[in-house]
């Protein structure tokens, strides 16, 4: 086995190899989720947690579908409603879980770096579902498990990143896993959207969309994140979605059959327009959504061996 | 003559930038004379340094003592501790407690406590304007008259240029000093860190290293302006330095300074979002820092502190953008300097002069010299002694340092204050 990781808290951290390993594995769960029973028992006995300090439905979801599929316990708290209300540190909140025994714990958090923080605290494993702007690696897994299908390969191809790059988890942990695996990452946005000094990460930066997307076999979108704004990064949404937004006039600049991703919720008619979301030939909105359940299982499959194998290691030095 | 002799020792003397083998008489509290050859010891107590470094005590401008409001943090005791152990024997405190300094009456309890609790000297700085919320002036007059030796409302920044500029000008009318933290408000709102590859690699809200430059070069305007005497507490910035390098050549009453994390370390020492790292201004790039370095050795910049910022465990740990700025370095600042002396980048004349002679020359001190009439405050080290630094070890009542087991050379083996011993290692 080459996964070694105790936690999976980003892309960052991961071997290419490592990747490589999840996204086999995933397959495997691609073809057990569309078979009629859809159950496994690998997490058997372990209890999952999942807590989102940030709201979230469908990573949520997703995440919930994946523990019970491989037979964990499940737990949802949405944190918002409970302790942090009365003043609880995020440390005492991980203190108090752990000492039920978690396995598994999921988090989401809307400050960067704070699922690293939480994980130096607890005992069990700790999933990343998104930390501030830093990371959403199971994000940037699914979608790598959604090209590699519908490409056929992981390497070598041309994928174009556009939109809020600054504010986004999903294009950093993007970037990091598609750099690793040798593709050429393109990005394109307004530079009010860029991260500072973003060039310097291996990639390609483009404002416009015809040039950015010219030869690319992947689209990615990214969500424009208006909650994420303080205001003022672009002038309006129409100049944004007539400069930015991709429709069929923007895409056939890519190759023919270039296929087109979003991470959701989708504003249609801000980033993407609504039909070619919907075009079941380019469109691979809905795998994404699919390989998501896949990945988690995998990933956390992967986790709770190393779990078990480091429980068993410390019991027989005990 | 009876006195104290002090013998054998490496005399680092930051006014004729000398670091010369020989003895100092010391009675009365204060600096008799410096011998260079062998001295007549008759009827003096002796005390052989060892060809150890016997240097004036150090001046820190800008420690964070946290009384009142929050002594769990730092109180006047632990500070004085701290000082003593660091070879600082004079604390020139900020105002930025709760509730701010900006009375007379609280600047007395401040300078009451100070006498009561501390074996070093400390002399406190007053806000500049009330509640350091940047409105409205403080008794400036009265402020003064009660012992405030400058003005400033710390990190907070006064945004409105106009009071600024009736601050400045006032204390102009008073020839009081006042001390500034250069910095754009409105573009370092909301960031934790230094805009770059690290923070984008992260996704830490950044503010590019412009914002100090906007600030320094609006306050420097404002000086030219106003005549009045200013110091920038704590600059960082390569983009920052041909304003004030103008701002001396034109003549205008300006000195900076610089705090010793931004002599030592960079942005990447964040590394894992770790919180001791988080300070204000935030960590730089590494060619900021070797600027800084290179400012200091021309005398660019006047000023090298220690930048004291007490935090507990509970504030720093927090994710990194909800964690409390600062770090303790009342006990770190020499051996963290002595990183540039053994590194080749500053003399030991010249770190003194940094952390002794012009912070006293600026605040009107008589300390800070090896010269006869001077007080005696006076700290003995060697340079070399290697230390692992344990946090937990630190007399200050926070551990908030980013040197927690940091590898460095250099240790307090003695300080006096006023010609008497207050700390021996």
């Amino acid at each position: 086995m080459n996964f070694r990781q105790k936690h999976l808290l980003g892309i960052e951290e991961l071997h290419p190899l490592e990747i490589t390993e999840i996204l086999d594995l995933a397959d495997t769960y691609v073809d057990l989720n569309r078979s009629e029973t859809k159950h496994g028992d690998v997490l058997k006995g372990l209890t999952q947690i999942n807590m989102f300090f940030e709201n979230s439905t469908r990573t949520q979801a997703s995440f919930e579908i994946a523990g019970k599929r491989l037979g964990a316990d499940v737990m949802n708290m949405a944190m918002q409603a409970s302790s942090i209300k009365k003043g609880e540190t995020l440390i005492d909140t991980a203190l108090t879980l752990n000492a039920m025994h978690p396995d598994l714990l999921v988090v989401r958090h809307p400050h960067s770096g704070a699922v690293n923080l939480l994980a130096e605290k607890v005992n069990c494993s700790v999933l990343n579902a998104g930390d501030g702007r830093h990371e959403h690696p199971t994000q940037a897994l699914l979608d790598a498990l959604t090209i590699r299908r519908a490409k056929g390969r992981l390497h070598r191809l041309n994928i174009a990143i556009c939109g809020d790059i600054a504010h986004s988890r999903v294009a950093r942990s993007n970037l990091l896993l598609l750099g690793k695996m040798e593709n050429r990452v393109r990005l394109i946005g307004p530079p009010t959207l860029m991260p500072s000094q973003i060039g310097e990460f291996g990639v390609e930066v483009y404002q416009d969309m015809e040039q950015g997307l010219k030869d690319v076999d992947v689209v990615m979108m990214l969500r424009l994140q208006r909650e994420r704004m303080d205001g003022g990064f672009i002038p309006s949404e129409r100049e944004y979605y007539h400069r930015f937004g991709l429709d069929a006039e923007k895409l056939a600049f890519a190759k023919p059959d270039a296929i087109v991703m979003h991470p959701g919720p989708m504003n249609r008619g801000v980033e993407i327009d609504g039909t070619i979301a919907d075009d079941i030939n380019r469109s691979v909105i809905q795998d994404q959504v699919e390989m998501g359940v896949a990945v988690r299982m995998a990933a956390m499959d992967l986790l709770a061996r190393n779990l078990r194998a480091a429980r068993a290691g410390a019991l027989a030095h005990a | 003559m009876t006195g104290t002799l002090f013998t054998n020792a490496r005399l680092i003397d930051p006014e004729a930038g000398t670091d010369t083998i020989g003895a100092l008489r010391v009675t009365g509290g204060r600096i008799a004379e410096i011998l260079a050859g062998p001295a007549d010891a008759t009827g003096d107590t002796v005390i052989d340094c060892g060809g150890k470094c016997l240097a004036p005590g150090i001046v820190d401008l800008g420690v964070k003592i946290c009384e009142p409001g929050e002594r769990h943090k730092e109180s006047f005791r632990s500070a004085g501790r701290a000082a003593a152990a660091g070879g600082v024997t004079t604390m020139i405190t900020r105002p930025d407690t709760l509730p701010t300094i900006d009375s007379p009456e609280q600047l007395e309890f401040v300078s009451r406590r100070a006498s009561e609790a501390a074996p070093v000297r400390i002399h406190p700085m007053a806000a500049l304007t009330k509640g350091r919320e940047g409105r409205e002036m403080v008794e400036i007059g009265f402020l003064l008259d009660a012992g405030a030796i400058a003005f400033t409302d710390a990190d907070s920044v006064v945004a409105d240029t106009k009071v600024f500029t009736r601050c400045l000008t006032y204390a102009r009318s008073l020839g009081a000093l006042v001390i500034a933290h250069p910095q754009e408000p409105i573009l370092s709102k909301g960031t934790a860190a230094t805009s770059g590859k690290f923070a984008s690699l992260k996704g830490i809200p950044a503010v590019s290293p412009m914002a100090e430059r906007l600030g320094l070069e609006r306050d420097m305007a404002l000086v030219e302006m106003t005549g009045a005497r200013y110091h920038a507490d704590a600059l960082s910035t390569a983009a920052a330095l041909p304003a004030l390098e103008r701002a001396k050549a034109a003549g205008l009453d300006v000195t900076a300074g610089v705090d010793i994390h931004h002599l030592t370390l960079n942005v990447l020492d964040i590394g894992d979002y770790r919180t001791f790292f988080k300070i204000k201004p935030p960590l730089r790039d590494e060619d900021d820092r070797l600027a800084m370095v290179e400012a200091v050795a021309s005398g660019l910049i006047d000023i090298i502190s220690s930048m004291h910022t007490p935090q507990d465990e509970e504030s720093k740990r927090l994710p990194f953008e909800e964690a409390a700025s600062g770090a303790v370095g009342l006990e770190t600042l020499l051996p963290a300097a002595l990183r540039l002396y053994h590194a080749g980048a500053l003399t030991l004349p010249q770190l003194f002069r940094a952390m002794a002679l012009n912070p006293a020359k600026r605040l009107g001190l008589p300390t800070g010299r090896l010269a006869a009439g001077a007080p005696a405050d006076l700290v003995l080290f060697d340079p070399d002694a290697p230390v692992v630094l344990d946090r937990w070890t630190l007399n200050s009542k926070s551990k908030n340092t980013p040197f927690d087991g940091a590898r460095l050379q250099g240790k307090v083996l003695k300080t006096y204050v006023g010609g008497s011993e207050v700390y021996a290692a």
